[in-house]
């Protein structure tokens, strides 16, 4: 059994001056202060990577500057589904008895280290080099491939992933960490520049500065405990030129494998946290998951079923869409949210009933997924 | 272990693809054995170029000032004629399910397939 004691979360967006290394301190004494534990009880760390500061070992990079000498230290790197796939290993470290205490944590001044350009290239890469990478594609394009595909498989139009843009917008004005507080519509959407089409800006997660990090422990520390039940993962390709057909997406592989390892059913779940890089990311996640029908996900956003006080709440800090992505952390945020939701500290976005959480991870073009289970225990 | 043949990678004006000896399985990234038996020296074949459309996306945000000059430039991935799906480049307005024809431009200085529309 594995409990996550700690959260902690910068605010995303423009971090002037922060260097990688600050942004992961922040949120690791974030985490540390939440958990109420000390430096010398962490005795494990895991972190992401940064694409600013590159370095082949970030952990005891981090674990020297942070004042940790852990028995047990390396980085993880699994694109955007690495803040879940560090969490995942956490709980099994916890369970095997090798660790008490694991540090997960990830920061990059993503926005401010470098220049725009050089994150979407830097990101291009996980391209083929020699097949995909010379036709000058973009993450954006990868994801428009996608994109395309399923709106002709499904009738899905982009009008209709562009309330998952507003959706999200919507949630993060709601809180003070996001990166963008302006409202945005649908026309909003549809008017915005072109990156790859089908997608325009406002269907892309923006580039942002931030850090996140967790404490996952073998025993509580508090009053409120968030357990993790169980997690699973999936990896089918890594070019999306290879990937397999839409019907055999890894989101259904690994959400299988977790609902089979711990017994929750979908029908179970009262809060949702959903790897969102890209509007269409949103959309195919939720149906693969079957948290909305084939087609469906669009329609349910409408009838307000993943809003704060709707059936699903989904994301309810703003996602990777409006909250921000600042690498690693981008998606470790939804978790942090979930955790706060889960233990009635989330003050104005405080759902209803956040008792058992789904959480969904997407590395490269939905090459790599971690699907993972919390419960609340009191 | 039989000579690679030079494709659109490598500058040539050609798509090449593996075929295995042993499964009968059919490769478009190049490798020395086979990717689901494991048998080596899959054999190479050159393609016919034409191919169907299974997803477009025209780029009009691009990351260097070298694929700058070219937006907006569409990239598709096609289904090839003979069994394996690749990434190229093809006309702006193709669609979905149209059926294609393979022909060669230089992008940023490099070679690279560009599909147009079966007339």
């Amino acid at each position: 059994m594995s409990f996550i004691t700690g959260t902690g979360l910068t605010s995303f967006g423009r971090h002037e001056g922060s260097s990688s290394l600050d942004l992961m301190s922040r949120a690791a004494q974030l985490a540390l202060d939440d958990a109420g534990l000390k430096r010398a009880e962490i005795d494990g760390i895991l972190c992401g990577y940064s694409t600013v500061s590159p370095h082949i070992m970030l952990a005891t990079v981090f674990a020297e500057h942070f004042g940790i000498r852990p028995s047990y230290a390396h980085a993880v790197q699994v694109g955007g589904a690495t803040g879940l796939a560090m969490t995942m290993l956490a709980h099994h470290l916890v369970e095997a008895g090798v660790c008490r205490n694991v540090l997960v944590v990830a920061g990059e001044n993503r926005l401010t280290g470098q220049s725009r350009d050089a994150s979407i290239q830097a990101l291009a890469q996980v391209g083929h080099p020699d097949y995909e990478v010379p036709l000058g594609p973009t993450i954006p394009a990868y994801y428009g491939l996608v994109a395309t595909r399923y709106m002709h498989e499904y009738g899905v139009t982009e009008e209709d992933l562009a309330a998952f843009a507003v959706l999200m917008r919507a949630h993060a004005c709601t809180h003070p960490g996001a990166q963008f507080h302006d409202p945005i519509s649908v026309a909003d959407v549809m008017a915005s520049k072109p990156v790859a089409m089908p997608l325009k800006l406002l269907d892309c997660c923006p580039v942002s500065d931030g850090g996140a990090a967790f404490v996952i422990s073998r025993e509580r520390t508090g009053e409120a405990g968030v357990r993790i039940r169980g997690c699973a993962q999936a990896h089918t390709h890594q070019h999306v030129t290879a990937a397999p057909a839409l019907s055999e997406l890894g989101a259904e592989i690994s959400i299988a494998r977790a609902r089979q390892a711990t017994g929750i059913a979908i029908s179970d779940v009262r809060y949702a946290a959903i790897y969102d890089s890209f509007t269409i990311t949103l959309a195919m996640l939720l149906e693969d998951l079957g948290l909305a029908g084939r087609g469906e996900a669009a329609a349910r956003v409408q009838s307000g079923h993943f809003g704060r006080d709707g059936a699903m709440p989904l994301n309810t800090h703003g996602g990777l869409l409006s909250y921000g992505h600042c690498g690693v952390g981008g998606a470790m945020a939804h978790l942090a949210e979930a955790h706060l939701q889960m233990t009635g500290r989330a003050a104005n976005r405080q759902v209803r009933d956040a008792s058992i959480a789904l959480l969904h991870g997407d590395g490269g073009v939905l090459s790599s997924h971690v699907s993972m289970f919390l419960e609340r225990v009191r | 272990m039989s000579e690679r043949l030079a494709d659109w990678t490598k500058g040539e004006q050609a798509i090449i693809y593996q075929t295995c000896g042993a499964c009968g399985h059919v490769q478009y990234f190049h490798r020395a054995f086979c990717a689901a038996c494991g048998v080596s020296d899959p054999r190479e074949h050159r393609a016919s170029g034409k191919g169907r459309v299974y997803a477009t996306s025209l780029v009009c945000r691009a990351a260097t000032p070298e694929t700058r000059a070219h937006v907006p430039y569409n990239i598709l991935l096609v289904d090839c004629a003979e069994g394996f799906r690749m990434m190229a480049h093809g006309e702006n307005d193709l669609a979905i399910g149209d059926s294609v024809t393979a022909s060669f431009r230089s992008f940023t200085g490099k070679l690279v397939p560009f599909f147009i529309k079966e007339k």
